[in-house]
């Protein structure tokens, strides 16, 4: 049951991240043939509200380095989860096979 | 949940910066008494400050149009406390301002106060809370994990509001349109993260069982079930 319930709760996860890109469809170019992005980060909508509500307002730094590319950032992005999941992994490995282990030895088989 | 770089004035970038100070020293000397006198928990101390690392390079859509990340800092705070969250935080926080340009160093201290401080205390709060009200373990977790994902939003649009109140309706106003970019944005983010966090936190409970008992955060019958 208890696999179960794990394996569900991913597949919810899924389905959350699936359904809003589902749900959302990208509207039709503006007048000036420009995209429109969809999707993009609330960071920026949180700057555009910056401006939006102060217009006087002037960031007074910038950052020391940005990555030099849209591509670059994603993988940064990506080195940063693939760290995380690495080590997550490797605990996981760790920890079954100390259980497993544990159970050899109290039933007195090798493991 | 990041606060561009540049984008609080300096005296409020100096203030969150003053404020979170105090937090990331104690969380610094509070991780280190505690692999000091268990270092057991070492291995579990690099799960969380792991998770966080996922959880905040994975940037999700939303419902409402925009993508943002879950801060993932729910699972440390439940196992370590608070406190030892804001360190692992900072690092997360670094890491992103410094090589993504996410996030910035003059708003760090704002950005910590949000996702390293109010979140993890928030998580431990509720989870101390809905526990003493006997719901079982994993909706817990959830409701912790979760609600300190959204709280942490909330107070970045509160930081916002904060600096840059509405001319017309003041920080009332200002927090209501930041919100409606950060808060509601992240309601679907936070079950995601809520219901991610309960997986790891099984897979804790399955395999580190004694630890999870030593550090409080089960009960020695759920263990055996």
């Amino acid at each position: 049951m208890k696999r179960y319930q794990n394996l569900l709760m991913v597949i919810a996860v899924v389905a959350l991240v699936a359904l809003p890109l589902w749900m959302i469809k990208k509207p039709a170019p503006g007048i000036a043939g420009k995209e429109v992005q969809i999707f993009a980060g609330t960071d920026d909508k949180a700057k555009n509200l910056v401006g939006a509500i102060s217009p006087d307002y002037k960031p007074w730094f910038t950052p020391l380095m940005e990555p030099p590319g849209g591509e670059i950032g994603s993988l940064l992005f990506a080195v940063q989860a693939a760290l995380g999941a690495g080590f997550i992994g490797y605990w996981y490995g760790c920890a079954r096979t100390r259980a497993k282990c544990e159970r050899a030895i109290s039933t007195a088989v090798k493991c | 949940m990041h606060i561009m770089e540049g984008f609080l004035p300096a005296t409020h970038a100096i203030g969150w910066s003053v404020a979170s100070t105090p937090f990331v020293a104690y969380g610094l000397y509070s991780i280190n008494k505690r692999i000091k006198e268990k270092p057991e928990q070492r291995m579990l101390l690099g799960v969380a400050a792991a998770f966080t690392f996922v959880l905040s390079a994975l940037k999700m859509p939303s419902v409402t149009g925009s993508s943002s990340h879950p801060t993932g800092t729910g699972l440390g705070a439940i196992l370590f406390g608070p406190a030892a969250m804001a360190p692992i935080g900072m690092v997360v926080l670094l890491f992103q301002a410094i090589l993504l340009a996410h996030g910035g160093l003059t708003t760090l201290g704002a950005n910590i106060f949000s996702m390293a401080i109010v979140g993890p205390f928030a998580a431990v709060t509720i989870f101390r809370l809905v526990r003493s009200t006997k719901l079982s373990f994993g909706p817990s977790v959830f409701l912790a994990a979760s609600l300190a994902d959204l709280l942490t939003y909330v107070t970045t649009s509160a930081q916002l509001a904060f600096a840059f109140p509405d001319p017309a309706g003041g920080f009332t106003a200002s927090f209501a349109k930041f919100a409606a970019v950060f808060a509601v944005t992240q309601i679907p983010l936070a079950i995601s993260e809520g219901l991610l966090t309960v997986v790891v936190m099984n897979a804790l409970a399955r395999f580190n069982a004694p630890e999870l008992q030593e550090m409080n955060v089960t009960t020695t019958l759920e263990v055996k079930a």
